[in-house]
């Protein structure tokens, strides 16, 4: 595949400055606003929660930065500020058709977003050397810097999953731009050319794959709690016993359940930000199964989550004659 | 009764009150001969069969799960069928993705006044699902 657009738009560096005289412009009129900075290594960024001026000069944004920071919002009771990249602002979008937010409590900055690296790809390199330094060359190559020496990473080769497939690098809501808005050339059947490939297999081997991925699961719900559309909280019934839909049980069929679970919960509503799989500690591909949900949802709605706030999600809503769900006849 | 040599398989039907149990009760009334692999759930309406009960049969034990509502439009509730379809067809079509036959999983529509559909739908799935074969072995689940 060719990354050749990503490339071009890499080039220019996002200004730092920029993002930050926005941000000190905003908290004057919300309470808080939600950034990222460096986490406890330079290759780890982590939630900024600015409440002072003192503090905006930590908050930064580069190829580090993979949080979804929406996910706070639907519990935040204050105006908040966020910035958001390209596809956490779909999440803004759905949180609205659902009404978990309110649009007039809220700023929104939004910024261009070229791709994120995956971070688990660096650390497999670097191994446990911690990281002294990290630096971007050329807006395309990575140099990083740790105890045992220096390691240099082309960016397309440890971007993540999700940026090699993205169709809406620019924000789609926001209410101040930072910088050029990039346009994505990839279409939709190629953002879900993986569904389309894995489903050409047949039962058996699809069987064996999920067996083989859930079988790793450790049950820790770190795709649940990471995911922004995830709602419920101690509502969750895969930690109810009244309904009893998952046992205590670490066994597969609990397995399978807590994943159906997860993926029917977000039934035309996910809207593949990548956090589920970047939280997943045993690198399962837990957001396959929601892709596949979506690639349904478009075949039979024609509905794409997180486009439009005037959209209504389709298992809110019906329609007397559906026109593509066919009867199923004996 | 009529699957004497074979093993009898589960299949678990959720029907609604108003109508497919209605339904199941004409048959039954009527005298009509029924394969005896179905075990029966009622609901109060199809649209309070949440897909998660679905996979939660099938993943627990069963080898078909057929779910049988009112005609679209003849709803009691107006339009709980209606979010219903939604819902199910949407199951229907993420089932294959993760291994599971989706013709293991039926949803239709019966009325009340059907008792010989009811009959025909029972006989041709539990056809159906005997000729799929057991989902699970007789020690060792599909999914362990």
């Amino acid at each position: 595949m060719n990354w050749d657009h990503y490339m071009e738009k890499r080039r220019k560096p996002l200004s730092e400055k920029g993002l930050r005289e926005k941000i000190s412009q905003i908290l004057k009129e919300v309470d808080v606003v939600i950034s990222w900075k460096m986490g406890f290594d330079p290759i780890h960024a982590t939630p900024h929660f600015i409440r002072d001026e003192k503090e905006i000069e930590e908050s930064v944004f580069n190829v580090f930065c993979v949080h979804n920071l929406t996910t706070y919002l639907p519990f935040m009771k204050e105006k908040v500020g966020i910035v958001v990249k390209g596809c956490d602002s779909r999440t803004l979008v759905q949180f609205i058709q659902e009404g978990l937010i309110t649009r007039e409590n809220l700023k929104i900055i939004g910024i261009p977003c070229s791709g994120v690296v995956d971070v688990k790809k660096i650390m497999e390199e670097i191994g446990e050397s911690p990281v002294l330094q990290a630096e971007i060359l050329d807006n395309s190559s990575l140099k990083i810097r740790t105890l045992d020496g220096e390691k240099f990473f082309q960016i397309d080769s440890v971007l993540a999953q999700k940026c090699k497939t993205c169709r809406y690098p620019t924000p789609l809501i926001y209410d101040h731009l930072i910088g050029e808005p990039i346009k994505s050339q990839i279409g939709w059947d190629k953002a879900y050319e993986d569904v389309t490939e894995f489903d050409k297999k047949t039962l058996e081997e699809k069987l064996s794959f999920w067996k083989k991925e859930f079988e790793k699961c450790i049950r820790c719900y770190a795709c649940r709690n990471a995911c922004p559309l995830c709602v419920c909280q101690d509502r969750c019934i895969a930690e109810s016993r009244d309904p009893h839909f998952v046992s205590q049980k670490l066994e597969l069929p609990e397995k399978f359940m807590f994943h159906f679970i997860h993926a029917i919960h977000l039934a035309g509503r996910c809207v593949e930000c990548g956090e589920c799989e970047r939280a997943c500690p045993m690198g399962i591909p837990v957001k396959m199964m929601k892709k596949k949900i979506n690639y349904e949802m478009k075949q039979l709605f024609d509905y794409e989550t997180g486009i439009n706030v005037d959209d209504k999600p389709p298992m809110y809503t019906f329609k007397v004659e559906e026109e593509k769900i066919k009867e199923h006849e004996l | 009764m009529s699957q004497e040599n074979k093993r009898e398989l589960k299949i678990i039907g959720f029907l609604c009150n108003w109508c497919s149990y209605g339904g199941a009760d004409t048959a039954g009334v009527s005298r009509f001969k029924q394969p005896t692999d179905l075990r029966i759930v009622r609901v109060p309406c199809s649209g309070r069969v949440d897909p998660l009960f679905v996979v939660k049969a099938l993943i627990g034990g069963a080898d078909g799960v057929l779910v049988s509502g009112c005609h679209p439009r003849d709803c009691h509730y107006s339009d709980g069928n209606f979010y219903a379809r939604r819902r199910l067809e949407m199951l229907k079509r993420l089932l294959p993705f993760l291994g599971i036959d989706p013709r293991r999983f039926r949803y239709t529509w019966v009325s009340a006044s059907e008792g010989q559909r009811w009959q025909r739908v029972v006989t041709e799935f539990t056809k159906l699902i005997h000729e799929l074969g057991p989902l699970h072995g007789e020690k060792e689940k599909a999914f362990e």
